[in-house]
């Protein structure tokens, strides 16, 4: 089943359209990463699953059933802009919070241990949120995002204010989450975390989505039958009716590294069969594109300077 | 609701723990007893360790008896001025009054030699009693004696009834009905105002600290504001209701202390026994029974009915308002920011203020106070004002109708302002952005 299905999902804001005509598929228990630029439509989207905003024409199914208020207690939603409230202590917020998705007080009360427990916070109850520090208060948003035990998460820049240990420990949680039956959304500019986390990932650039499917599938997809060759050497000549050499850098001494691009229907064995013959290899590996290459390679195609601007910096 | 429940519970909860509530609930009804119980306790002090001032007299009209009292010990003194005068430098007394000859008809000339500045009060005092001796002369002299005098005096008091159309008499003052339009005038005033502007104060903060859009994804934006206005209306209610209850358990206390007297009727008292005054008696007696007169008109009142009618409409204008408040607070980022927008949302209020002065005190039927008090932005206040002087009952509902339809309409417009504002970040904002808000689909 899926987690959430959008169909021609449009809205306009009074001169500027904001999604057009969006649709995106998520399959239950992965992680799907919604990628594309600021003022893409992302926040848009999350806001219209999160029902704080409607949306002008479309149709949103979550796990089957058309979007009501009742789905709000089933969804978690970590905003990117974070905050708490500042003179409210760490445990009375999270209870509020959990109670206002629904939870009861006694069982938020239960899972606030818990999770309190999992982050080693658990003296924190007491403590002031304005005393905490931003990290700190990362952790407990997160708790608040997680703890009524939502079927569908939402996370915008889940990584951003936190350290590389503490980034590791909310990975760690992202999986476990997973494990257990969640289905996460990703909002982020970070390829990184795409690369490593995301099953699924959607494109968004100008209020419409252009890419969408398995992140397996689109890598398949965007390969260019290019190969990474360590060698001893840097003289040798290919035919140039079956390959062209795009870049050679000398590693150290007498050892290179060659990008070698081979012509459709070439396939790896046959080049290693090719390049034994006149050099001494050491490495060989297909040179699989990353999602940030595939994103340029995209948005160049499609002409969009801003967004292959953006990407790059990212 | 429930959600909504929870939010009013939080607001609550969260500012009535503040210590800053704490404070204000208890210190604000403290200050008025106590300042009055410092001030009589001062003069109790003052009037109990006051020595009489020693005033050496140069008489040369030879017309005066000086009597020496509890504030002027008198010693007259039978030397020409220049050597009193010289005396008088040598000694410490408090004054030397001089008095040369004089026509009764034209008294003048007197002089009074201090050598500091004496107070207007010490002067004055010392004026009445050259005063009261050369009015007696004068009354010799025309051959009046004092009974006369004192039959010729006359005081009216018009006793005010109100005839109702069954015919029922009630005894009614306007004084006390001025005052107590005044005072619950003032006080819806500043309710709305402080109130109103906390739900602001919140707003902006939820909307600054980021929070808001956790909570908009659990609730809607609607159910927050009215759980935020429900909210803060409690805490008014609860804080009023100490405040009622702190105060009266308080004057009641000071008042039983200094023997339910007031100051002022103390003071007389104190005159009246001094100088022995008939005339001050029979002022004071009056005084007094009007006094209780004044009470018994006031627990005459429909006190219940005003109660309720005063609870009303804090509760209706602090909604009408408190609505207004929470669109603005919604649409800017700051306290400065919401400066430019506070003064057009309040101007209603602030007209009916100035009206409460204007008209209703004045003239509490006429036509502007009519209106004033039916038209729901002013309303509360001007309502409040009114109430004592008796208003028809279909004047009293139409009002009420008109106010809650008022409160629902501003609900209503905030509502569909706020839902956007709070969302809205980095916007330059002005009534033009907050009505297409406004008109935005949801």
């Amino acid at each position: 089943m899926n987690a959430l299905l959008a169909t021609d999902v449009t809205k306009i804001y009074s001169e500027h359209k904001a999604l057009d005509h969006v649709s995106i598929t998520i399959p239950e228990k992965t992680i799907y990463g919604l990628l594309g630029p600021n003022g893409a439509g992302k926040t848009t989207l999350i806001r219209i699953i999160n029902q704080i905003i409607n949306s002008d024409s479309g149709e949103i199914l979550i796990f089957g059933e058309k979007l009501k208020e009742k789905h709000i207690e089933i969804i978690g939603y970590l905003p990117e802009e974070r905050g708490l409230y500042k003179k409210m202590k760490v445990g009375e917020q999270l209870l509020y919070l959990a109670q206002l998705k629904g939870l009861s007080r006694h069982d938020a009360m239960a899972r606030i241990k818990v999770w309190l427990e999992k982050f080693e916070i658990k003296d924190w109850w007491h403590k002031k949120v304005e005393d905490l520090s931003k990290g700190m208060a990362q952790k407990v948003q997160f708790i608040s995002t997680v703890l009524h035990e939502p079927k569908l998460i939402i996370l915008d820049e889940p990584f951003s204010g936190f350290d590389p240990v503490n980034a590791q420990l909310i990975t760690e949680k992202i999986l476990e989450l997973k494990e257990n039956g969640s289905t996460i959304i990703f909002s982020t500019h970070r390829m990184e975390t795409v690369e490593s986390l995301c099953d699924h990932i959607a494109l968004i650039n100008k209020s419409k989505k252009i890419l969408e499917g398995p992140k397996k599938q689109v890598k398949e997809n965007y390969r260019s039958n290019t190969f990474l060759v360590e060698h001893k050497g840097n003289g040798f000549t290919l035919p140039s009716d079956k390959y062209e050499i795009k870049n050679q850098v000398r590693i150290e001494e007498d050892l290179y590294s060659t990008t070698i691009k081979a012509t459709e229907g070439i396939k790896g064995n046959q080049v290693i069969r090719d390049l034994v013959d006149i050099t001494e290899l050491y490495s060989f590996q297909e040179k699989l594109p990353t999602m940030a290459d595939i994103f340029i390679g995209l948005v160049k195609a499609d002409g969009d300077e801003a967004l292959r601007k953006h990407l790059q910096e990212v | 609701m429930n959600k909504v429940w929870l939010i009013i519970q939080r607001e609550f909860l969260n500012r009535v723990q503040k210590k800053s509530f704490l404070i204000t609930t208890i210190l604000v009804p403290l200050i008025f007893p106590a300042i009055i119980g410092v001030l009589v306790y001062i003069m109790k002090k003052e009037a109990e360790s006051a020595k009489a001032d020693t005033v050496q007299v140069v008489d040369e009209s030879g017309k005066f008896i000086f009597e020496s009292g509890k504030r002027f010990a008198f010693v007259p003194l039978s030397m020409p001025l220049e050597q009193a005068k010289k005396a008088y430098n040598e000694t410490k007394d408090f004054a030397l009054l001089y008095i040369p000859p004089f026509d009764i008809n034209k008294p003048e000339g007197m002089v009074i030699y201090t050598k500091e500045n004496p107070s207007i009060e010490k002067v004055g005092n010392l004026e009445s009693i050259l005063q009261d001796r050369i009015r007696d002369l004068k009354l010799e002299a025309y051959k009046i004696d004092k009974e006369t005098l004192k039959s010729l005096k006359v005081s009216i008091n018009l006793k005010q009834i109100n005839l109702s159309d069954t015919g029922e008499e009630k005894s009614s003052n306007s004084q006390i009905l001025y005052f107590l339009g005044f005072g619950l005038g003032i006080l819806i005033y500043m309710f709305v105002l402080i109130y109103g502007i906390q739900i602001m104060q919140g707003v902006i903060d939820e909307k600054t600290s980021k929070i808001v859009e956790v909570i908009v994804s659990s609730v809607k934006p609607f159910q927050l504001m009215l759980g935020k206005i429900i909210g803060i209306a409690s805490v008014g209610l609860l804080q009023f209701t100490i405040w009622i209850i702190l105060i009266t358990a308080l004057s009641t206390g000071v008042l039983g202390y200094f023997g339910l007297k007031m100051p002022q009727q103390q003071a007389m008292e104190e005159v009246a026994k001094q100088m022995d005054n008939e005339e001050v008696k029979i002022a004071m007696e009056q005084q007094q029974s009007k006094a209780t007169e004044v009470f018994n008109n006031f627990f005459q009142l429909p006190l219940g009915k005003i109660a309720f009618v005063f609870v009303f409409y804090f509760l209706g204008g602090y909604l009408l308002y408190g609505a207004l408040f929470a669109a603005v607070g919604s649409a800017v980022e700051s306290m400065q920011e919401s400066q430019q927008f506070q003064f057009p949302i309040t101007l209603p209020l602030l007209i009916g203020y100035f009206g409460l002065f204007m008209f209703i005190l004045r003239d509490p039927h006429g036509s502007v106070s009519f209106w004033l008090s039916v038209i729901p932005f002013t309303s509360p206040v001007a309502m409040v004002g009114r109430i004592g002087s008796g208003v028809p009952d279909w004047q009293l509902a139409l009002s009420m109708v008109l106010l809650i339809g008022g409160f629902l309409f501003t609900t209503w417009i905030a509502g569909r302002v706020y839902r956007v504002g709070i969302l809205m970040t980095g916007t330059k904002v002005s009534w033009k952005v907050m009505a297409k808000w406004f008109m935005m689909k949801g």
